[in-house]
């Protein structure tokens, strides 16, 4: 298979500061290869250098350094553009338009004639669930509503490659069900889907293989569970008819205890004590299993972690980081 | 050429929706009123008051919608960051502002036409009405096809303004690229002036500075000719073509030089 998206050393400083400009790197070379038919997960708190990237790739910005290229032509070729679709994130739209005509306006674009746009605007936005609103100005819409107009005009073109930046922001649960539903589908048509998230379960329910991002620089990148097993740092079970003497018989095996109700309790287990080693003894005093999980660090834990292993930080802001970018 | 005309299109649609038009209702009631006015008030002179004021609001009219909507053409889409899902699509940045000049243009030349039209119809009535002694005393008919000279002249002007106005607009704010537009068109029409600052200052320096203006600035007062028209002095047809040319290479150039910008812009 052949790469949809290549990105090499890719790098961006903006200038920052309204007197004395000095640079601050938002991309610290990233490399990254995205195969054709992948959904990839692009990861990261917020300020991470996501948007920046995407921003490259749709040559919105251009790179201080490094190169990327979408099936193989570099990034804003325009042509290339008629197989792309592109998702910014919290789109902003024209107030004066109706969502129909905003998306009959770009189909003109990609050179639709009139009974193909009407087939095509009408199918994408029955798709997002926009119903008798598609004929309303989109100066009423709400983020949510801008949010799935945003993804019918991503899809108009039946793209090849799709970027979306955030698609899961400002939906409400249910909008998220159907946003992951439809990259689904994405997938099973064969489509590359290169999605940014900042939220772990966006991407575990889609994602083959993940970036992480930290402070413009990749921390991680492979398949999520390989990223995360290891991250599991202990064991969470809730417990129910359990009594004091029978907690405290348990206690030199447990790390903590908290009360949530009469009987009821979270006992927090270390890693090298596994929970089923504890049921024989729970069986035996009469409290039952309510439920277990493992204890994994949050996103953000790894996040952090990643950008502390990197050395002194990915971003260093200031003095320092101008003296750095002048010696490379 | 298609995306082109789809984003001028575009332009177009969004000055009818933010009822740009309405200016045109304005316009035909402030050329109505003062007809009326003048009438109970002048004697043979009002057909040429008329036009003078008639001319006068479309460039001033024109000159509004030219400035107003050319300065936001480009800096709104920045700003509301509307552009970064239309530069995904196959359309060059080239073709975008071209694209966007276009439509401007073309909501400038409907609403020029419209006001042209009333006018026209405000000066037939008055021919209409007026008797046949009066008229043979008027240097000119009242619907005289001449003024439509000034029109293309004022269209031109236009033209030359919004090119200005979008030029600004791409590497600046929408307020600043007004005070610039502005204040160029305003230089622009004193242009002659700055020709003859050596008579009136000694400064080396101030001369010097009057002078580069004077080469740099496109010189306004020449696309106006509302005063030979409305006296019925003829206006050869080669100066309008000399002057539409002059107005033309300006901007070619500007379009060149704010495509040229545009393309490097990075949208943060």
């Amino acid at each position: 298979m052949s790469a949809a998206i290549r990105i090499e050393a890719l790098t961006k400083d903006y200038a920052v500061g309204f007197w004395r400009k000095r640079p601050y790197r938002a991309l610290d070379g990233l490399s990254l290869e995205i195969e054709e038919g992948e959904v990839f997960g692009f990861l990261g708190p917020n300020g991470a250098g996501k948007t920046t990237t995407l921003k490259l790739l749709m040559q919105l910005t251009y790179p201080t350094s490094g190169r990327a290229e979408i099936l193989g032509r570099p990034a804003g070729d325009v042509a290339t553009r008629q197989r792309i679709g592109y998702l910014p994130e919290n789109p902003y739209f024209y107030d004066y338009l109706t969502a129909e005509e905003l998306l009959q306006y770009f189909g003109r674009l990609f050179g639709y004639g009139a009974a193909d746009r009407r087939t095509r605007v009408n199918a994408l936005l029955d798709l997002v669930g926009i119903g008798g609103e598609r004929r309303l100005q989109l100066r009423k819409f709400s983020k949510g509503m801008l949010q799935r107009v945003g993804i019918a005009q991503a899809l108009l073109n039946d793209p090849e490659v799709i970027f979306l930046d955030e698609p899961m922001s400002g939906l409400d649960p249910l909008g998220r069900r159907e946003v992951r539903k439809l990259i689904l589908g994405l997938r099973e048509q064969g489509r590359t889907v290169f999605f940014s998230s900042h939220i772990l379960a966006d991407a575990e329910a889609l994602c083959g293989r993940v970036a992480i991002m930290a402070g413009g620089r990749l921390a991680a990148a492979g398949r999520l569970s390989d990223l995360l097993a290891f991250q599991v740092r202990g064991w969470e079970m809730v417990v129910a008819g359990l009594t004091s003497e029978a907690l405290a018989r348990i206690g030199p095996r447990v790390r903590g205890a908290t009360q949530i109700a009469a009987g009821r309790y979270t006992l927090e287990l270390a890693l090298e004590q596994p929970p089923e080693g504890l049921l024989p003894d729970l069986a035996a005093c009469g409290a039952s299993l309510v439920s277990v999980n493992p204890l994994r660090e949050s996103l953000e834990d790894f996040f952090m972690q990643r950008v502390a292993e990197a050395g002194q930080g990915a971003r260093v802001t200031g003095p320092e980081k101008a003296r750095r970018l002048e010696k490379t | 050429m298609r995306a082109i005309n789809t984003v001028a299109v575009n332009v177009f649609r969004e000055s009818v929706r933010d009822r740009v038009p309405y200016n045109l209702v304005i316009f035909a009631v402030l050329l109505m009123g003062a007809s009326y006015l003048l009438g109970q008030l002048t004697a043979g002179q009002d057909v040429k008051i008329i036009k003078d004021l008639g001319l006068a609001a479309i460039s001033l009219f024109g000159l509004f919608i030219a400035l107003f909507i050319g300065i936001g053409l480009v800096s709104k889409e920045v700003e509301r960051r509307s552009i970064y899902a239309l530069l995904a699509k196959p359309v060059s940045r080239a073709q975008f502002i071209v694209g966007k000049y276009l439509g401007l243009v073309l909501t400038l030349a409907v609403n020029v036409s419209a006001m042209t039209i009333a006018l026209y119809l405000v000066l037939s009535y008055q021919g209409w009405i007026e008797s046949a002694e009066m008229k043979a005393a008027w240097e000119a008919p009242a619907a005289d096809p001449a003024l439509l000279k000034a029109v293309a002249l004022i269209g031109i002007e236009l033209m030359l303004v919004t090119a200005i106005a979008l030029f600004f607009s791409t590497f600046s704010t929408p307020l600043l690229s007004a005070a610039l537009t502005l204040g160029v068109y305003i230089a622009g029409r004193f242009n002659a002036d700055l020709k003859n600052f050596d008579q009136i200052v000694d400064s080396q320096l101030t001369i010097w500075m009057a002078r580069a203006a004077y080469h740099l600035l496109p010189d306004f007062s020449a696309f106006d000719v509302k005063t030979q028209v409305v006296h019925g002095l003829a206006v050869p047809g080669g100066y309008i073509a000399a002057t539409a040319a002059y107005g033309a290479l300006y901007i070619g150039a500007l379009l060149i030089a704010a495509t040229l910008i545009f393309s490097r812009r990075d949208f943060k």
